[in-house]
C-alpha cells in the first residue's frame, strides 16, 4: 500500500515563526555540499531505474565522473581554501576504497563527511530492512575508521529511498537529512525516535539542476546563486535561514565554469558580517541544541498537525 | 489498411465554430467597449494552490509537475510543496507590497490541509477561486456525469463561496462548463479562446472564461522552456503594454498569467516577480484585479 502524503513533517507557514539566530547574531547559515561520488563502470540493474542513460558501460557518463575524482575535486579545493569556506561532503562511501587521497586531502581541511549511500548506482528501492540498516552501519564505520569522524547526515544515494529510510537514520543517531526540498529553515522530522532535522539542501541551486537538467550557462548560475542568498539574507533578518550550494565537480569544475562560478563565492563571502559559512552538521547541531523544542511547540500552536509519524499517519 | 470512409466526412465543416459553446467572433468586427472604470485594459494573476499526493494515478495523464522517480518521490514531492509552505508567503508580500489582489485557485484538498494558508489570503482580501480535488483528480472525458459531478461537489464542500473555477491542469471533459456552472461557479479559468471575457453557453446559464494566457505560465516559460527570470518578467510587462495601447483600436481588453508558488515563489526568482507586480501596478491605463472582478468589469461595461 502506498501513502499520497509522507506525514514526515506538519504544515508549518513560512510566516510568523520563532525567530532563529545563528551564532554570533547571524542572519543566514551558509553551507557548500561538494558531492564526492563514485559511479560504477558496471552496476548492477536495479528493476526501477537504470543506472546510466545508456547501457552499460556508458564510458562517456562514466568518465565524466572519473574526471571529476581526478580533476574536479582539487580544482573545486583550491577555490574553497582561497574563500576559507569549509565543505560538507555528500560521500559515495564506496569511494573510501577506491580513492584514499580524495579523503585525505579533505580531513586536511577539516571537512565534514555525510553519507550519500555506498554508491551513487546503488539505489535503495527495494531493499529490505536488513540491507538498509547495513548501509547505514557501513556509513557510519567506513568514515570512522577512514578519518575518526562519526557522519551525523544522510542524503540518499541518487535520492532514492524506501518508507523506513528516515525512521532509521534516525535510529542511528543521524542528526539531519538532506532528504526533503520543503523549506528554506531546519525543521523537526517526525521519525518514531531520536531528533532528525530536515536539512536545506536545495535543488533549484543545485549544480545537477542549474547545468544538467535547466541547461543553464555558467554565467546565469553564478546571477541565480547571487539572488538566491540575497533573498534568503534579507529574509534572514526576520528569522535566521540557510542556504545550501550542493555541487559536483564533475560540472561546475569544467574550465569553462570555475572561474565564473567563483564570483558567487566572492559575493557570498563578501557578507560574512551578516553571513555563519559553516557544516551541515553544525546547523543541525544549533537547530536541535536551540530551536527544536520552540519549533515543535509553534507547529502544534498552528493548529495543523497530523500526529503520527513518517508513513505512518496518526488516523 | 487505408482509413475508414468516415475519415473524409467533415460533419461540421460549416462557417463558424466546430462545437456550440459560443460564437465565432474575430476581433476586427466587433464593437470596443470602454469599461466604467476607464481602464483601458485589465490582468489577473492566477496563483495556484495545489496538492501532489506522492502516488498519483497514471491516467488521464500525469498532471503537469507530477511525481517523476519511482515511490516513494520525496524529491519531488516536497519541492512542490515548498510552494505552499514558504513560496506563497514571498508572493503573498510581493503581491501586498505592490498593492494587487490576485486569484488563488485552491485544491480542495489543500483547502482541507493547510487552513490556516486560506484564512491568511482572505484577510489579504485576495480572490479564493476553486481548483478541483488535487493534482491526481483530472476531469476528462473518460469520468462518467456522476463520477465528475461528485468531483465538482467535493471541491464545491470546501469551498463554498468560491465563483470562480479552475480545472486540475485545466482540463475538461465535454461536459464540465455544464457542471461547473451547475454548482454555482460563474467565472473560468480554463478556456482562453478571447482578450474579454467569453461569456460560454451551459445547460445552467453563462459561464465566463477569462484568458488565462497558457504561453505566460511561469512553469512553462520557466520550468518547462528554462528561459530566465528577466525574459519571464519582460514578457509579461510586454503583455500589459500590448493590450493597454490596442485600447485605441479594439477597447478594453484583459489577460491572466499564472504565479506558481514552486516555481516563482523561489527565492532567486523574487527580484523578477517584484519587477513585474511594481510594473504592472505603475501600468498607466492597466487595472490588474481579481477573477472575478474582470468578469464584472466587462459585464457592465458598454459597446
Amino acid at each position: 500500500m502506498t501513502h499520497s502524503d509522507p506525514n514526515l513533517y506538519d504544515f508549518w507557514p513560512y510566516e510568523g515563526r520563532p525567530k532563529i539566530r545563528w551564532p554570533g547574531g547571524k542572519k543566514l547559515a551558509f553551507w557548500i555540499a561538494p558531492n564526492i561520488e563514485y559511479y560504477e563502470f558496471d552496476p548492477p540493474v536495479n528493476p526501477s531505474r537504470s543506472p546510466w542513460p545508456r547501457p552499460n558501460p556508458d564510458i562517456t557518463g562514466y568518465s565524466q565522473r572519473d574526471w571529476g575524482n581526478r580533476i574536479g575535486h582539487w580544482r573545486l579545493m583550491d577555490l574553497l581554501d582561497k574563500y576559507g569556506m569549509r565543505g560538507s561532503i555528500s560521500l559515495s562511501i564506496g569511494l573510501i576504497d577506491h580513492h584514499p587521497e580524495i579523503i585525505e586531502a579533505c580531513v586536511a581541511r577539516n571537512w565534514e563527511f555525510f553519507s550519500h549511500g555506498i554508491y551513487n548506482t546503488r539505489y535503495s528501492y527495494g531493499m529490505d530492512e536488513a540491507q538498509e540498516r547495513a548501509v547505514l552501519e557501513d556509513s557510519i564505520r567506513s568514515v570512522e575508521k577512514a578519518t575518526g569522524q562519526r557522519i551525523r547526515g544522510y542524503l540518499a544515494p541518487a535520492l532514492t529511498h524506501t518508507e523506513r529510510t528516515l525512521d532509521l537514520i534516525a535510529e542511528h543517531d543521524f542528526w539531519y537529512s538532506c532528504d526533503l526540498f520543503q523549506d528554506d529553515q531546519p525543521q523537526p522530522l517526525k521519525t518514531k525516535t531520536g531528533r532528525l532535522v530536515s536539512m536545506p539542501y536545495s535543488l533549484e541551486v543545485n549544480d545537477v539542476i542549474t547545468y544538467s537538467v535547466q541547461g543553464w550557462s555558467p554565467q546565469r548560475y553564478t546571477d541565480i546563486l547571487k539572488r538566491h542568498f540575497d533573498q534568503l539574507l534579507k529574509e534572514g533578518e526576520e528569522s535566521g535561514t540557510v542556504m545550501c550550494i550542493p555541487l559536483h565537480a564533475y560540472l561546475v569544475s569544467q574550465p569553462h565554469r570555475i572561474r565564473i562560478f567563483e564570483e558567487a563565492l566572492k559575493h557570498i563571502a563578501a557578507h560574512s558580517d551578516d553571513v555563519w559559512i559553516t557544516t551541515g552538521a553544525e546547523i543541525a547541531e544549533h537547530f536541535r541544541t536551540h530551536y527544536w523544542d520552540e519549533s515543535v511547540k509553534d507547529i502544534a500552536a498552528r493548529g495543523v498537525a497530523t500526529g503520527g509519524t513518517g508513513f505512518a499517519p496518526a488516523r | 489498411m487505408p482509413q475508414p470512409a468516415e475519415f473524409l466526412e467533415y460533419p461540421h465543416r460549416a462557417y463558424g465554430m466546430d462545437q456550440d459553446r459560443y460564437d465565432w467572433q474575430p476581433a476586427d468586427r466587433r464593437a470596443p467597449v470602454q469599461l466604467k472604470s476607464g481602464a483601458r485594459a485589465m490582468a489577473f494573476i492566477t496563483i495556484p494552490l495545489e496538492f501532489f499526493p506522492l502516488d498519483p494515478p497514471a491516467k488521464p495523464f500525469k498532471h503537469p509537475g507530477a511525481m517523476v522517480t519511482p515511490y516513494p518521490d520525496l524529491r519531488h514531492y516536497t519541492t512542490r510543496d515548498y510552494g505552499n509552505r514558504v513560496g506563497v508567503f514571498r508572493l503573498l508580500k510581493e503581491l501586498e507590497s505592490a498593492g494587487l489582489k490576485a486569484t488563488f485557485a485552491v485544491n480542495a484538498e489543500v483547502a482541507r490541509r493547510y487552513a490556516p494558508l486560506i484564512e491568511r489570503i482572505r484577510q489579504g482580501g485576495h480572490e479564493i477561486a476553486a481548483h478541483g480535488v488535487s493534482t491526481a483528480h483530472i476531469h476528462h472525458a473518460g469520468l462518467s456525469e456522476e463520477e465528475e459531478r461528485a468531483l465538482v461537489a467535493q471541491t464545491r464542500a470546501a469551498l463554498p463561496d468560491a465563483v470562480t473555477w479552475m480545472s486540475p491542469a485545466r482540463n475538461q471533459s465535454f461536459r464540465t462548463p455544464d457542471l461547473v456552472r451547475e454548482a454555482g461557479f460563474t467565472t473560468c479559468l480554463d478556456w482562453e479562446s478571447d482578450q474579454r471575457p467569453l461569456p460560454m453557453r451551459t445547460a445552467h446559464g453563462p459561464l465566463s472564461c477569462l484568458p488565462n494566457h497558457y504561453e505566460l505560465s511561469d512553469f512553462l516559460i520557466l520550468g518547462t522552456r528554462s528561459q530566465s527570470e528577466d525574459e519571464w518578467a519582460d514578457q509579461i510587462l510586454e503583455a500589459a503594454a500590448q493590450t493597454v495601447a490596442e485600447y485605441a483600436s479594439r477597447g478594453a481588453q484583459c489577460f491572466g498569467f499564472t504565479l506558481t508558488p514552486y516555481i516563482t515563489g523561489l527565492p532567486f526568482r523574487i527580484e523578477a516577480v517584484t519587477r513585474v507586480l511594481k510594473g504592472l501596478a505603475a501600468m498607466d491605463g492597466l487595472e490588474v484585479a481579481t477573477a472575478a472582478s474582470v468578469t464584472s468589469a466587462f459585464e457592465g461595461a458598454a459597446p
